[in-house]
């Protein structure tokens, strides 16, 4: 009886769990399929679901329009840019929190994350005058140092949380044993923080591909990545619904593909710690 | 080959080498829609004829204005021309932002541009900005139904009329809606629409000293006017019905009339997309016999940043791209119909335009609406759909969210105008205007 009401619990769970998958992956498939109709299918009344004509021409047109291979490369390099170097200053500095906390620790961690409070628009001029001044507007360096500086919050925040779940007595052994500082960072605490690491690269990755504000309004040509392909499609004024869907796919099919293959460790990372 | 001639030679090509390595690229912001899509097809040719490379930036309008507002305020000289409006133009050419376009050359004919476009995109008679194509507003209507509805449509019917055929086109078991309109919160789409109509109701925006007349009867009975007769007529959801939503609406036969952009006329009438596109009317918008009609007028126009190192190459672009050159290129290619309407004189002059359908009334649209000249009663602001005020858009934006909730039935209309006169005098009283 017990294995029953378990087994038919299972199924329930399994139920919602699928439910609230598809609800949420509504919206995505929701635009593959709008990228195969025609602007007049991709916005009949009502809804057409499956049956229609399907046609590559809007990716087609897409296509012919924009440079997509540009945009997508400048997206890698300003997401993957910014997270490499963000890990590379936000290791030792949670480091430093988690293992060698000082007084202010916590409060310089909260300061640290009411910077993310501050409503982007607030200072847009600001960082624009800089970048003009400093001439890195519309270039992937400028990109890389403000997605860089706008996730790095968020990645101090994640290894500090990871690495506080690393018993300190192994690193005391490390320094034992004559490891520098240095080595105790990259070969003794890095491996151990691997799947913590790993899972902040990934989110921090995802996060900076589809940052929208500064993307936008700090790149023209050179260095606009992905998520200003997809605003060349947007209009106010005119049906371009299945153009902006095969836009919104090709732009989201890398990171989707990406997140596929490495959910296991995104999983893993995410829960690091989160069971005793 | 003697050496003489080798290095004869060797010169000749470091010339066209160095040449080559010059040729100039101007890059420039531009909204995206059919007709500016439509110019970056033909870009090719530009750069055949001049060697002038062009980069494009395309961007929805919104985020275009934010864009390129944001590089003429910082001097960032990302763009060497610029798609902006009939709003941005008298502002940003006052503030001494935008080159002059008082050279062009004589045969582009500068004079044969609409003397209405020409005006909403000049400060003090210079000409800032060209207008690539222009629009003004009009009544769209469904000849069919409006015959089965046992009315014919005036060529310049009143709000009374419409309210009439829009109730009797209506017909909820069938999906028709007798009347679309925009309600959809913004400057730019409801906030366009409510401004325009209300004009013709005798409201404004400003009295003569810059206070809010929200509080005045024009505005009440242009509200009420408007949400009575889309609660009986209109569609659902209209208050967040925008151009688009009631651009599909039309097309799909389930509107009997749609009041909007004149370039619309082109989208109902392609049989490719539109359903009904035998059977579409036009006529001027309503009027309530106070002398002003409920159009508005707009320009998506080509303007030169100051301070660009390429303003030469920009000017010649601008001549090409707004020429009447311009406009037959795109008639052989893909018909008169599609070719960028409302910017120049001789266009509507030309015996093979005035054969489309809509071509007369969006002339007679666009020459009835007069920026200087659009309220019954004596303003102090430039425009028709807007007040060429740098605070215009962000009151206008606020004021059209409390409209749109009383649309909703969020609030009564009499709170959505408290609301605006409130938000209003205080952003006007902040600027520094009272």
């Amino acid at each position: 009886m017990a294995r029953s009401v378990t087994t038919q619990r299972k199924a329930i769970n399994t139920a919602i769990a699928w439910a609230i998958g598809l609800l949420i992956f509504f919206p995505i498939l929701w635009t593959i399929l709008t990228s195969f109709k025609t602007e007049g299918q991709a916005i009949a009344s009502p809804p057409i679901f499956l049956n229609f004509d399907w046609t590559l021409e809007n990716y087609a047109i897409v296509q012919e329009r924009s440079n997509y291979m540009r945009f997508l490369w400048n997206s890698v390099i300003i997401a993957g840019g910014s997270t490499l170097l963000g890990i590379v200053i936000a290791v030792p500095a949670a480091w430093s929190m988690a293992f060698v906390p000082g007084k202010w620790t916590k409060d310089i961690l909260l300061w640290m994350l009411s910077t993310k409070m501050l409503p982007a628009v607030g200072v847009l001029y600001p960082i624009y005058l800089l970048f003009v001044r400093m001439g890195i507007l519309d270039s992937r360096v400028g990109l890389v140092i403000i997605m860089m500086l706008i996730n790095l919050p968020i990645i101090v925040w994640m290894l500090y949380t990871y690495f506080k779940e690393i018993p300190s007595e192994i690193l005391e052994a490390a320094r034992m044993d004559g490891a520098t500082l240095k080595d105790e960072i990259i070969h003794v605490l890095t491996p151990m923080a691997i799947p913590g690491i790993a899972s902040t690269v990934l989110l921090n990755f995802i996060l900076a591909w589809n940052e929208a504000f500064w993307t936008l309004n700090l790149t023209s040509v050179n260095a606009a990545p992905l998520t200003a392909f997809i605003a060349s499609y947007s209009s106010p004024e005119g049906l371009f619904y299945a153009k902006l869907s095969a836009a919104s796919t090709m732009a989201i099919a890398p990171i989707l593909i990406l997140g596929w293959f490495s959910q296991k460790q995104l999983v893993s990372g995410l829960t690091f710690g989160a069971v005793k | 080959m003697s050496l003489k001639n080798t290095l004869y030679a060797a010169t000749a090509l470091s010339l066209v080498g160095a040449f080559g390595a010059v040729a100039e690229t101007i890059t420039i912001a531009t909204v995206n829609n059919g007709d500016m899509i439509r110019m970056q097809g033909y870009t090719d040719k530009f750069t055949a004829a001049t060697g002038i490379d062009v980069e494009w930036v395309t961007l929805e309008e919104n985020v275009l204005r934010q864009r390129v507002t944001t590089d003429i305020t910082t001097k960032g000289g990302q763009f060497d021309i610029m798609t902006i409006g009939m709003y941005e133009t008298p502002i940003w050419g006052a503030n001494g932002w935008l080159v002059a376009l008082d050279d062009l050359s004589a045969e582009y004919n500068a004079a044969d541009i609409l003397p209405a476009m020409a005006g909403g995109l000049s400060h003090d008679g210079t000409l800032y900005a060209a207008p690539f194509y222009g629009e003004s507003s009009m009544i769209m209507y469904r000849t069919d139904l409006m015959e089965k509805a046992g009315l014919e449509m005036p060529k310049s019917p009143t709000w009374d009329f419409i309210r009439q055929a829009a109730a009797a086109m209506t017909d909820r078991d069938a999906e028709i809606n007798g009347i679309c309109l925009r309600g959809k919160a913004g400057w730019g789409e409801g906030g366009a629409f409510i401004t325009a109509m209300s004009n013709s109701f005798g409201a404004q925006w400003f009295d003569m000293d810059w206070g809010a007349t929200f509080d005045q009867e024009p505005w009440k009975n242009t509200l009420t006017f408007f949400k009575g007769m889309m609660d009986e007529s209109g569609p659902a959801g209209y208050a967040t019905n925008g151009f688009n939503e009631n651009l599909s609406l039309f097309q799909q036969g389930k509107c009997g009339m749609w009041i909007d952009a004149t370039v619309a006329a082109s989208f109902v009438t392609n049989p490719d997309d539109s359903t009904v596109a035998d059977k579409v009317g036009f006529a001027l918008a309503p009027n309530t016999g106070m002398g002003k009609n409920s159009n508005w007028l707009w320009a998506w126009a080509l303007a030169v940043p100051a301070g660009t190192q390429k303003e030469a190459e920009a000017k010649q672009f601008i001549e090409w791209a707004t020429s009447t050159d311009y406009i037959d290129l795109v008639a052989a290619s893909e018909g008169w119909a599609n070719v960028p309407p409302g910017a120049r004189t001789s266009l509507y002059e030309n015996p093979e335009y005035q054969k489309v359908p809509f071509a007369q009334m969006t002339l007679d649209s666009i020459l009835s609406a007069d920026p200087n000249d659009s309220t019954v009663n004596e303003s102090p602001y430039v425009g028709v759909q807007f007040a060429a005020i740098p605070e215009f858009a962000g009151i206008a934006t606020e004021v059209s969210q409390e409209f749109s909730a009383a649309y909703a039935g969020q609030q009564t209309i009499e709170e959505a105008l408290a609301k605006a006169q409130a938000l209003t005098n205080d952003a006007m009283e902040a600027a520094g205007y009272r």
